[in-house]
C-alpha cells in the first residue's frame, strides 16, 4: 500500500507541476487528498506493519500523521482561495501545488520511517520543499528568509547526521551497525556515554532547526513572517511536528541508558530559554505573524518541558502536540482573512475587525481563548498535564517561572487581539476598499477548533492508546 | 597512504583560509573531491561494481566536477568579483584554522575509545568547524555554500571514521539530498544577485523585530 500511494503521490505532484488546466487541478488534489487520507486510514488500521522495508505504522507516527492528514485538506482548501484572491499566474500556482504536495509526501515519510537514516533523508526533503512555498510571493523580504531557512536547515541537518554517526559510534561499541529504531535501544545499554552524549546533543540541535527551538528558532520565525498564510500554518504545526518526532524519537532511543537524567536537563533547558525568548519578543512585536510564530516557539519550548519532566508530561507533551497542531492552524487560516481585510500584518494598523468581517472575528476571540489555554480550550488540559509533571519532578521554581511568563503572553496577546478586534486603528486606515469574505471560509477554522475543545475534554479512548503505546518504552 | 591523503586534506583547508580569490576556493573544493575518493577506494575492503559506481558518483562526479561547475556558473552568470572579501586578514584566518586543528587534535586524545581512528576524526572535526568558521567570516553569499560543501565534506570524512555502513538505499538518498540542496541554494543565489546590487550578505539583515 506504501509503494502505492509514494507512487500515485508522486505523480500527481509531477502532474500539477505540468497541468495549466483549472479544472484537472481540481481533481487531481481531490485525489491526491483521498489518497492521503487512504493512507492513514490504511496505517491505523495496520498498526505495527513495516512496509518497503524502511516504513512502519507505528502509533506515534500514526497519530502525526493522521493530524496531517486531516491540516492537508484545510491547507489546501485555504491556499485555493490565497491564490484566488492573489491572481497568481497559473505557473506559479502550479509550482505551488507541486511543492505543497511533496512537502506533504515527505512529512508522511518523515512520520512513518523507522531507519535514522531514513528519517534524515526526509527531513531534508521537507525543507527542500517547504523553500519553494515560503518563496511564493517572491519579495525581497521573501527572498531573505527562504535563504536563511534552506541555508541554516541544511547545516542543522548535517548537525543532525554528524550525531548519528557519533550514535552509531556508540552502537558498533555491542556489535551492532543496524539504525533500525526499534533495534538501538537494546544495544545502547553498554555503550560509550560519551558517544551518546555527543549525539544527542547534535541531533538536538539539528532537529530543533524543524521544530523551531532555541536556539535555532529565528529561522522558524523569519519563515512564518512572509510564508503564505496557509503554509505558515503548516510551518507551525506540521513541520514542527516533524522536528518534535525526530526529537522524541531521539529521546526514546537513549532514554533506557544512564544519560537520561542529563538528557532532562538539556531538555528542560532549552524549553525554558525558548519560553523566555518567546514571551520577551511577544511583548513587544508588531506584526501579527510573527507574534504568532513565537507563540508558537513558546508552545514548542513547553512540549519539550514536558518530555524533560517524565512521568505524565511524555503524554502530556505528545497530546499538547496534537491539540496545538489544530488550534495554530486555525490561526493562520483566519490571518489570511484578516489580511485581505486590513492589507497589512502590522498590528497597529489594524483595528475594528469586529465591524468589518464578523465572523472572522468570532473565530479570532475563539481563538485568543484556545491559544493562550483559558478553560474550554483543549490546551488547557495538556498544559495543566505538563505543569503537574512539573509539580512531581520537583520542578517548582521552573513551574513558578513559566507561570509567571504565561501570564505575561496572556496579557500581550489579548491586549493585541482584543485591540485589533474591537478598538478602531489609530493610524489612517488604507485607502484600498477591503475585500468580503465569505462566512463559509472560517467554517474549517470552527470545526478545528471544535476538534480540540472536544479531543481536550473528551480524549477518544483510541487516541489515549496510541499515545500511551508510544510513550511505553519509555522509563515510567 | 591513507595518512598521507588525510593530512593533503588537512593542508587544503589552511590553502582556503588564506585564499584570496574564489576560484582558487572552488579548485580546492575540486581537489578535496579527488583526495576523498582515494581515501575511500583505499579503505574499501571489497571492491564490486556497484559500490565503485555510487563512490565514483560521490566523490569524482558530484564533489569534484558537478558542483564545483556550477558554482563557477553561479559566479560568472552574476558577474561576481574576484577577491572572497574575508572581514577578518588572511593571516588571522590562518591562526584561527590552525587553532581550531590544534584544539580538535587535543579533544581526540582526550576521547577514551580504542576503536577510535584518530586522524580521520581530527581531520573531520577540523573541516566541519573550519566550514562554520568560513561561513560566518566571509561576506558573500557565494562562499557561504562552500563553507557548507566543506562541512559536508568534513562530514563524508566522518562517516569514514566511524565507518557506518547505511545501506545503499539511504546513501542514495542522502547523496541526491545534499546534491539537490546544492542546486536549490545556487538558484537562490541567482535570485539574489537579479535582486540586489551586491551580492553580500549585508543585503539580507531586513527581517528583524
Amino acid at each position: 500500500m506504501f509503494t502505492y500511494y509514494i507512487i500515485f503521490a508522486i505523480l500527481l505532484a509531477i502532474g500539477s507541476f505540468f497541468n495549466r488546466n483549472i479544472l484537472l487541478r481540481k481533481i487531481m488534489l481531490v485525489a491526491f487528498l483521498l489518497l492521503q487520507t487512504g493512507i492513514a486510514v490504511y496505517g491505523f488500521l495496520n498498526l505495527h506493519k513495516t512496509e518497503m522495508e524502511f516504513f512502519t505504522y507505528d502509533s506515534l507516527g500514526i497519530i502525526f500523521l493522521c493530524v496531517l492528514t486531516i491540516l492537508s485538506y484545510t491547507t489546501i482548501y485555504h491556499s485555493y482561495i490565497y491564490l484566488q484572491h492573489r491572481k497568481d499566474n497559473t505557473r506559479n500556482q502550479s509550482l505551488y501545488f507541486f511543492a505543497l504536495i511533496l512537502l506533504i509526501i515527505s512529512m508522511t515519510c518523515v512520520y512513518l520511517a523507522n531507519h535514522l537514516g531514513v528519517l534524515w533523508v526526509f527531513i531534508e526533503a521537507t525543507t527542500l520543499s517547504v523553500a519553494v512555498l515560503i518563496y511564493h510571493e517572491r519579495t525581497q523580504l521573501s527572498l531573505e528568509a527562504t535563504w536563511k531557512y534552506v541555508f541554516i536547515c541544511s547545516i542543522g541537518i548535517t548537525f543532525a547526521f554528524v550525531g548519528i554517526i557519533f550514535l552509531s559510534k556508540g552502537l558498533q561499541g555491542s556489535g551492532s551497525s543496524s539504525l533500525i529504531l526499534a533495534d538501538i535501544p537494546a544495544h545502547l545499554k553498554n555503550a560509550n556515554v560519551f558517544w551518546l552524549k555527543l549525539a544527542f546533543i547534535f541531533m538536538l540541535v539539528g532537529f530543533s532547526t524543524k521544530m523551531g527551538l532555541f536556539p535555532m528558532h529565528t529561522i522558524a520565525v523569519d519563515a512564518h513572517t512572509v510564508a503564505p498564510p496557509p503554509i505558515s500554518a503548516f510551518i507551525s504545526t506540521t513541520l514542527m511536528n516533524v522536528g518534535f518526532i525526530s526529537i522524541f524519537r531521539t529521546y526514546s532511543l537513549m532514554a533506557g541508558t544512564s544519560i537520561q537524567p542529563w538528557m532532562n536537563s538539556i531538555l528542560l533547558w532549552c524549553g525554558l530559554l525558548s519560553i523566555f525568548v518567546s514571551v520577551v519578543y511577544i511583548l513587544k512585536v508588531n506584526h501579527l505573524k510573527r507574534m504568532f510564530a513565537y507563540s508558537s516557539l513558546e508552545h514548542m519550548g513547553l512540549a519539550a518541558i514536558g518530555i524533560a519532566t517524565g512521568g505524565i508530561g511524555y503524554f502530556a507533551a505528545i497530546f499538547h502536540m496534537v491539540l496545538h497542531s489544530f488550534v495554530k492552524a486555525s490561526v493562520f487560516y483566519q490571518i489570511d482573512q484578516i489580511h485581505r481585510v486590513f492589507h497589512t500584518y502590522i498590528l497597529s494598523k489594524t483595528g475594528n475587525y469586529f465591524s468589518k468581517n464578523i465572523t472572522g472575528a468570532i473565530v479570532m476571540l475563539i481563538l485568543l481563548i484556545s491559544i493562550t489555554a483559558m478553560p474550554p480550550s483543549g490546551l488547557f488540559v495538556s498544559e495543566f498535564l505538563i505543569f503537574r509533571s512539573m509539580f512531581e519532578a520537583h520542578q517548582i521554581m521552573a513551574l513558578l517561572f513559566i507561570l509567571v511568563l504565561f501570564t505575561l503572553v496572556m496579557w500581550a496577546l489579548g491586549k493585541n487581539i482584543l485591540k485589533m478586534l474591537f478598538v478602531p486603528s489609530s493610524h489612517p486606515i488604507e485607502t484600498k476598499e477591503p475585500l468580503k469574505i465569505r462566512p463559509i471560509e472560517s467554517v474549517s477554522q470552527f470545526v478545528l477548533l471544535a476538534g480540540a475543545i472536544y479531543l481536550g475534554l473528551n480524549p477518544p479512548a483510541q487516541l489515549v492508546n496510541l499515545i500511551n503505546e508510544s510513550i511505553m518504552l519509555l522509563p515510567k | 597512504m591513507v595518512n598521507v591523503l588525510l593530512i593533503t586534506f588537512l593542508m587544503t583547508l589552511f590553502y582556503i583560509a588564506i585564499a584570496n580569490r574564489i576560484l582558487t576556493f572552488i579548485r580546492v573544493l575540486a581537489v578535496q573531491g579527488v583526495l576523498l575518493f582515494f581515501v575511500v577506494l583505499f579503505q574499501l575492503e571489497e571492491i564490486n561494481t556497484f559500490n565503485l559506481i555510487l563512490i565514483l558518483m560521490e566523490t569524482i562526479f558530484f564533489k569534484s566536477i558537478a558542483v564545483p561547475l556550477f558554482l563557477a556558473y553561479i559566479i560568472k552568470r552574476n558577474k561576481i568579483t574576484r577577491e572572497a572579501e574575508p572581514y577578518l586578514p588572511n593571516f588571522v584566518s590562518l591562526i584561527i584554522t590552525t587553532s581550531i586543528v590544534v584544539a580538535t587534535i587535543l579533544l581526540t586524545n582526550a576521547i577514551k575509545d580504542s576503536a577510535l581512528d584518530k586522524i580521520f576524526f581530527i581531520v573531520a572535526l577540523s573541516s566541519l568547524f573550519t566550514g562554520l568558521y568560513f561561513i560566518i567570516t566571509r561576506r558573500k553569499i557565494v562562499t557561504h555554500i562552500m563553507g557548507y560543501l566543506v562541512i559536508e565534506n568534513g562530514v563524508f570524512v566522518l562517516s569514514l571514521a566511524v565507518g557506518t555502513e547505511m545501506t545503499h538505499l539511504v546513501n542514495v538518498g542522502i547523496m541526491l539530498d545534499i546534491f539537490v540542496s546544492v542546486l536549490v541554494l545556487g538558484i537562490f543565489v541567482n535570485r539574489i544577485g537579479n535582486t540586489f546590487e551586491e551580492m553580500s550578505v549585508d543585503n539580507l539583515t531586513n527581517l528583524k523585530d
